[in-house]
């Protein structure tokens, strides 16, 4: 078994284990073994990055075996510089999600656990398939485990919300998996990604896989204006939930488009650009407005997830390797900055059991240890030099400034928004004079919680400072998609 | 003058014919309130006749029998070893059901059953329009009583009425329109239909108007629309037990007598009954999702849903001949996508109705979606099996149900005509709709809090079953390419002759 079936396969073995577990008698060893499940799946990725060649563009740690040969699909496993990080930062967070849930959940902890865990693998799936159909199975299958762990351990509105993230994925999905079967066909009987990066195709089949694709990714960006489900799942979802579908799933639809809209459909990337451009600048701006208005502090978060995520989908569709580099950073950057974000709204629900911005106030005095973190993060989501938020954006408005200077500035202003709700948030919770009762009676993080904000706060400031490992393993990969990108299909 | 091979080609139905008659002579002394020893004696028949079955099956070979009146070909016994072992599934199911609802109390609820099973082999094995007539009438006949068996329960009683009245009526239609064709064609024999049909010889409008009818009441087996009014009235009305006998391994034999009819015999009509099917399909797509949102019987959902199914069986069928030209690849592409999608489908069917059956208590039939409420906190194991299932006849991967619709829109895709890829798209937002339904249950079953505690308690070998026939979904799921290579190998073997 390679790594990357390693990767893939240990937690979702440990998740199903958990699943059988039965009831919450045995709470705590159950949280202890999806501990340990979480963190042998993040143990077995950590070889990759020694085994890494980044001056390599090929799929690396390749598996291939037959897998239904009627259709002539492969068991395809590989990573280059693009899927790289999601690996190891899917089994990142995994982790933290398993430790910050410790002590809020309860109630079927072993089928929470497991739901992650499975959650996790399948995840680890998505970045690392090469076969059309195996992508295609992964990125469905991981509904599954979100849509209960919505519903069961959401919030009051959970049923609305599961509803609502399942059907406005699945129906992107599903035109994708016509588009797969098109691609099939047109391939002459071929599931394999590389292939059909390299298959001719006509203008008018382009134009309509593009937006097939399209209908697929930017649900799951999300990207203005398919958003509007992401704030009502993020309200209602669990803690860990909400931290997961931030931190991991979006990146999911950003990295088809890289996968799969730009190398197999470049022509009509090219000439909808302009759109894709026009929508990010939307989401980064507007929705940024949005997020300002927000009196709820997850969806405050959610908001400004949709408007970072602008950020990464206007660094592809400029073409050229800082506005795509960029991108990739931010999505990796995205992934610490939201985690933190999603998880400390978690902390301070644990104690208070709301999430409205005002009931809150002064909670410094209270926890100052957590306001620390918290001011940390805070920092980091509106792209603070030196944070992991600052590298993604900076390098995605310079590519942009490259492109057209007034993409760049357009973007550049959103900033300043990202900077205002932020900081205006960070301002009525936690600063000012102690507001009542509740947050009074705060206690401050235990060790446990210490631990889980600590590691983020690393990451997030490793990563701002020193981002070089992270782009590294990029370069190759992105000018060999530039380059790819960049020729013409037709004819 | 009836020689060997002949024989060959019948031995199981043999088995079965005459097991189930001494079965009914034997059970006339069997005093367990169970019916135990009838049980044992049926399962230890149908394993035999499974394990005949397959062994034909995997011989590949192909028999004809009794002057071409039947024939024995991989496809056909491939079915007949679904059907056998779905029946047994349902009667492992169905009994401790049957037994506390007073059904028991003669055999009949087991050599019904075994009649049933003999008229399907008939109807996959019939290789001329009277034996498919017979066999299917003998299915039919089975049914109807099997309904009707709780004498003193009215809705059963209303069911089976319904059942019988439309039933007939879609025999007359299939019966009618057989008889044009033979009156057209000079034959009642498959093969020299085919001829017939063939040559060009033959006034097309005859043909067509035969075609018409034989679609109709093949529409009216398989429950399309506008044939579909009976299914959700006798999924509903009739004992649950005997829903999943209707429901099951039938959908199975439905599927070989479309096939010996419109391709087998009348593959040259393709052009004409295409596009039938295409309605037909269009029709059940469309008012099978929608009626099923409305739904809170959830017997009377998966009727619907039901429905819906069997218009992804129809897509698949009708993407196999472009424009009037045979070609062996997309014929076998589009068959064996409708054969996988069947089999997958009873077996998906199976274990759903199996919860359901599970779940009935004495006095309780826990029919309405409601009844399922917190059943994960009951017992996660079941609501697991019923989220299988439903996540699977939802189309999701990693489940068997993924696959199903996959080949079947990839046979339409294939096709390249932009009909059919308008079609797939159609299906594709009508299995969206069809999603909110299936989630729907799923969100009772996990969402919403129990409203009795009471223990969800079932005999071993139902549980076994049960928890084997879940497993299978998921199983078939991540591995589907046996079960896929074995549907196209088994089409491909029967349509070469």
């Amino acid at each position: 078994m390679g790594l990357l079936s390693l990767a893939i396969w240990v937690p979702i073995a440990f998740g199903v284990l958990l699943l059988a577990f039965g009831r919450d008698e045995h709470a705590r060893a159950v949280r202890w073994l999806a501990l340990i499940g979480a963190l042998v799946g993040l143990a077995v990725t950590v070889p990759l990055y020694g085994g890494f060649e980044a001056t390599s563009a090929a799929a690396q740690f390749v598996e291939k075996a037959q897998w239904i040969e009627r259709f002539n699909v492969h068991y395809h496993l590989g990573v280059d510089g693009i899927s790289f990080w999601f690996v190891p930062l899917t089994a990142f967070i995994t982790v933290i999600v398993v430790i910050a849930s410790w002590e809020s959940i309860t109630e079927r902890v072993n089928q929470y656990m497991g739901a992650f865990l499975i959650l996790s693998g399948l995840m680890i799936g998505v970045f690392s398939a090469l076969d059309g159909l195996l992508f295609y199975v992964f990125f469905e299958a991981t509904l599954i485990p979100m849509y209960l762990i919505i519903g069961i351990w959401g919030g009051p509105n959970k049923i609305y919300a599961a509803f609502k993230f399942f059907l406005y994925t699945l129906l992107g999905s599903l035109l994708m998996l016509i588009a797969l079967i098109y691609l099939y066909n047109q391939s002459g009987g071929s599931f394999d990604i590389a292939t059909w990066h390299q298959l001719p195709l006509s203008a008018r089949s382009q134009t309509l896989l593009f937006f097939a694709f399209f209908a697929a990714f930017a649900v799951k960006v999300p990207m203005w204006p398919v958003h509007t489900w992401l704030p009502d799942v993020h309200v209602e979802a669990p803690t860990g939930g909400s931290a997961v579908l931030a931190a991991i799933m979006l990146k999911l639809g950003a990295y088809g488009f890289l996968r799969f809209s730009m190398p197999i459909a470049p022509d009509a990337a090219r000439e909808w650009a302009w759109l894709m451009i026009a929508l990010s600048l939307v989401a980064v701006i507007y929705v940024g407005l949005v997020a300002m208005v927000q009196k709820d502090m997850k969806k405050l978060v959610a908001y400004s997830s949709v408007a970072h995520m602008g950020f990464v989908t206007l660094g592809f569709f400029i073409f050229n390797d800082l506005g795509v580099s960029g991108g990739l950073v931010q999505m990796i950057a995205h992934g610490f900055v939201s985690g933190a974000m999603f998880l400390s709204i978690g902390v301070l629900y644990d104690r208070v059991h709301s999430r409205e911005i005002a009931a809150y106030g002064g909670v410094v005095n209270t926890m100052p240890k957590f306001a620390a973190f918290a001011l940390l993060f805070a920092m980091a989501n509106c792209g603070l030099p030196g944070t992991a938020g600052f590298v993604g954006e900076w390098m995605v408005i310079l590519g942009a400034v490259k492109a057209n200077f007034w993409i760049g500035l357009a973007a550049a202003t959103a900033l300043i928004f990202g900077a205002a709700y932020t900081l205006w948030m960070y301002k009525r919770v936690y600063l000012g004079p102690v507001a009542n009762d509740h947050v009074r009676d705060l206690k401050d993080i235990d060790a446990r919680e210490f631990l889980v904000m600590a590691v983020l706060a690393i990451a997030v400031l490793y990563m701002g400072l020193y981002p070089r490992p992270f782009t590294d393993v990029m370069d190759a990969s992105v000018a060999q998609l530039l380059k790819h990108v960049a020729l013409s299909k037709l004819n | 003058m009836i020689d060997n091979i002949s024989w060959l080609a019948v031995y199981p139905e043999i088995v079965l014919l005459v097991m189930a008659c001494v079965i009914a002579l034997v059970d006339l002394g069997v005093t367990s309130p169970r019916r135990t020893g009838t049980y044992v004696l049926t399962m230890l028949t149908l394993t035999v006749v499974a394990v005949l079955q397959a062994l034909y099956a995997n011989t590949g070979n192909t028999f004809y029998g009794f002057g071409n009146m039947v024939v024995s070909d991989a496809m056909g016994n491939w079915l007949k070893c679904f059907a056998t072992v779905a029946m047994m599934v349902t009667l492992v199911y169905g009994r401790p059901y049957a037994g506390d609802r007073d059904m028991l109390r003669g055999g009949e609820f087991f050599t019904l059953s075994m009649f049933a099973l003999l008229g399907m082999f008939i109807m996959i094995s019939g290789n001329n329009f009277l034996v498919i007539y017979l066999g299917l009438e003998l299915l039919t006949l089975s049914s109807y009583a099997l309904v009707a068996l709780r004498r003193d329960h009215a809705t059963s009683t209303e069911a089976a009425m319904k059942y019988f009245v439309l039933g007939a009526m879609a025999s007359g239609f299939l019966l009618y329109g057989l008889s044009m064709i033979y009156g057209a064609t000079g034959s009642l024999d498959i093969g020299q239909v085919f001829k017939a049909v063939n040559s060009g010889q033959i006034r097309h409008q005859v043909l067509v108007f035969g075609l018409v009818f034989v679609v109709a009441g093949l529409a009216f087996k398989l429950g399309v629309v506008p044939f579909h009014m009976w299914i959700p009235d006798v999924y509903q009305g009739a004992p649950t037990a005997v829903t999943l006998i209707i429901g099951g391994a039938p959908k199975l034999a439905a599927f070989a007598i479309t096939i010996r009819l419109l391709v087998d015999g009348l593959l040259p009509l393709a052009i004409d009954w295409q596009q039938m099917l295409a309605v037909l399909a269009i029709g059940s797509l469309l008012v099978g999702n929608l009626a099923a949102i409305a739904q809170t019987n959830l017997k009377r959902m998966l009727a619907y849903s039901t429905i819906s199914q069997m218009g992804f069986v129809l897509l698949g069928l009708l993407s196999g001949v472009v424009n009037g030209n045979v070609d062996a690849n997309a014929v076998e592409n589009a068959y064996s996508s409708s054969m996988f999608y069947v089999v997958s489908y009873v077996l998906t069917t199976l274990a759903s109705f199996g919860v359901i059956l599970l779940l009935a208590r004495e006095g309780f039939e826990s029919e309405e979606i409601s009844d399922l409420a917190g059943l994960n906190q009951r017992s996660p194991l079941y609501a697991g099996v019923m989220a299988v299932c439903l996540f699977s006849l939802a189309g999701l991967p990693p489940l068997v149900g993924f696959y199903a619709k996959l080949s079947v829109l990839q046979a339409l895709v294939a096709s390249g005509q932009t009909l059919y890829i308008a079609l797939a798209v159609f299906a594709v937002v009508m299995s969206l709709i069809g999603a909110f339904y299936y989630l729907r249950v799923v969100k009772v079953m996990y969402f919403d809090a129990p409203l009795t505690a009471a223990n969800v308690s079932a005999p071993l070998d139902v549980r076994m079953v049960l928890t084997l026939n879940g497993a299978l979904v998921l199983v078939l799921g991540l591995l589907p390419g046996g079960l896929m290579a074995l549907c196209a190998d088994a089409v491909v073997r029967a349509l070469a002759t």
